[in-house]
């Protein structure tokens, strides 16, 4: 657990994650970015940040390109160069990594990185549609496969390979929902039985209601110094000890596996390898649910459990806050929501949390590592990042 | 078979018009490409020629869709699947004529270029299916 500091972390912010009536992504972003602000005090934004990465998913919901200006601009920071990243649903966590390359270089001591969508004014088939834009147009898309579809048929062949049940993954979504309840900024903070779970109408079979993440307005953002100048903001800085990116096809169709993420298994390898660190290691995670099963998966591919165990390690409780690797204590994207474009920096924004006692209700104790995964499409993108604080 | 048609997922629907299952094969290092690629992922070679696929194979894996984007909500609730085909090639569509109890994991099932129809989307591609030949 030596791996060397690439990037510190000196603060992070994130907005309410919900329906957020009557605000655009570039107002949500704001208050994220104040708050942000507000929590490093012995830092001038203006003059400071010099580089802002951006993650944003569609220029569909608000008919609006080119955001990563609008964002800057309205958190205060003209003049100051922004680049958009856009890898689907990991658009934040490939901000992260491009934040990471920015202060690694030297051409930026300070950047801010974050995400933001804007989502609930759009009805379901509207954002069904903007999203499986992030799936293969010419035989996905084309066949009218969802992205609750695409990762269906993954469940459906690890139930056929493995005997997940329905039931395992509806727990997951049990415990997501209790962990949000505990967060005053999740989207759902209400519990859910397992029964209503399992009665929930179906999306695309095996996957109901309960087993999909919600559809949500928000924005987050953190704030990452190189190592050496991380004391100068903050006297509890979170270093970034690991990170890895990893691609595959597009099209689901075209992979090796369709009962694990082999890009997740990459980025997972490299940022072990860079942190000097085991799976066994990490104390809490916060991982990409945009489904109950693709948490399942998650575990596998993370390595905190073997190939078709997912199911049998939440039944388990291991996952749960008291357990050996808590697991989305967030609420998840299922239970806190998953603005897409937001969703990678705010996993940051939790683990920041965390590591600095900030918490609340669902603090994990005494926790020094933790790990952050963000899934892009299908599994065409993972961003796996590993997080220490020294205590 | 002329080689002078791009490898093309545009030329991959120009015959599936046709009612031909087309795939590029590359000819430095023999890997087949369904959909064609104009550059061989494996060799990075340029040079491929059409073989002629079969559009018989196994049901690899599927779902049931109930929430669609709006040019399908007509048509829910839908089957869709990947079916692997020879040579270990896999493609997604749609499952026609079967119902949620005779979807099975391994069933054999046909491609049917019967159903295809062109739309008034972007592009001008027919539209294939699944089928179970009972």
């Amino acid at each position: 657990m030596n791996g060397k500091p690439l990037v510190s972390i000196v603060s992070a912010g994130m907005s309410r994650f919900g329906k957020l009536d009557g605000f655009l992504a570039r107002e949500i972003f704001a208050g994220a970015a104040k708050e942000a602000f507000s929590r490093c005090p012995k830092l001038d934004p203006k003059s400071d940040i010099k580089a802002v990465f951006i993650g944003h998913m569609g220029e569909a919901y608000e008919h609006q390109g080119h955001m990563g200006a609008a964002i800057a601009d309205w958190a205060g920071l003209k003049g100051v160069p922004v680049t958009r990243t856009e890898s689907a649903c990991a658009s934040s966590g490939a901000a992260l990594r491009a934040g990471i390359y920015a202060a690694m270089s030297g051409l930026a001591d300070v950047v801010l990185v974050g995400g933001v969508e804007k989502m609930t004014h759009r009805t379901t088939a509207e954002v069904t549609e903007y999203l499986a834009m992030a799936s293969d147009y010419p035989f996905e898309q084309w066949n009218g496969i969802t992205f609750p579809g695409l990762f269906a048929m993954m469940a459906t062949a690890h139930m056929h390979k493995y005997g997940t049940t329905e039931e395992q993954m509806a727990m997951v979504a049990v415990k997501n929902h209790y962990y949000g309840s505990l967060n005053p900024k999740a989207h759902m903070q209400k519990e859910v039985t397992l029964q209503a779970a399992m009665a929930s109408r179906y999306v695309a079979w095996p996957l109901k209601i309960y087993d999909c993440s919600l559809i949500t307005d928000g924005a987050s953002c953190i704030i990452l110094t190189k190592p050496e100048l991380a004391s100068k903001y903050t006297d509890a800085p979170v270093h970034i000890v690991g990170s890895g990116q990893a691609s595959d096809t597009i099209g689901l169709y075209e992979r090796q596996s369709l009962t694990s993420l082999n890009a997740t298994k990459l980025a997972a390898k490299a940022a072990y390898e860079m942190a000097n660190v085991k799976p066994q290691n990490i104390e809490l995670a916060e991982v990409h649910d945009c489904f109950t099963f693709a948490e399942l998966m998650a575990y596998e591919n993370l390595g905190f459990c073997p190939a078709g165990e997912g199911g049998k390690l939440v039944e388990s409780g291991e996952t749960r806050l008291e357990g050996r690797i808590p697991v989305n204590i967030s609420g998840g994207l299922k239970a806190k929501g998953h603005p897409v474009g937001a969703t990678g920096t705010a996993q940051a924004y939790e683990i920041y949390l965390q590591l600095t006692d900030q918490a609340g209700k669902r603090q994990v104790k005494d926790a020094k590592v933790g790990l952050t995964h963000n899934v892009g499409g299908s599994g065409a993108t993972a961003a796996v990042h590993i997080y220490r604080r020294d205590r | 078979m002329s080689t002078q048609e791009p490898f093309s997922i545009e030329q991959f629907y120009k015959f599936l018009q046709q009612h031909k299952l087309m795939a590029g094969k590359c000819l430095k290092c023999g890997k087949i490409h369904l959909p064609p690629r104009p550059l061989c992922d494996n060799c990075l070679s340029q040079e491929f020629e059409w073989v002629s696929i079969s559009g018989k194979g196994k049901l690899l894996t599927y779902t049931i869709i109930n929430v669609a984007p709006e040019l399908f909500q007509a048509l829910t609730p839908y089957a869709v699947g990947i079916v692997q085909l020879e040579d270990g090639l896999k493609i997604p569509g749609m499952i026609q004529g079967v119902t949620q109890e005779q979807l099975k994991i391994g069933m054999e099932l046909t491609l049917d270029f019967g159903s295809c129809s062109t739309t008034k989307q972007w592009h001008q591609w027919p539209r294939y299916c699944f089928k179970c030949e009972a």
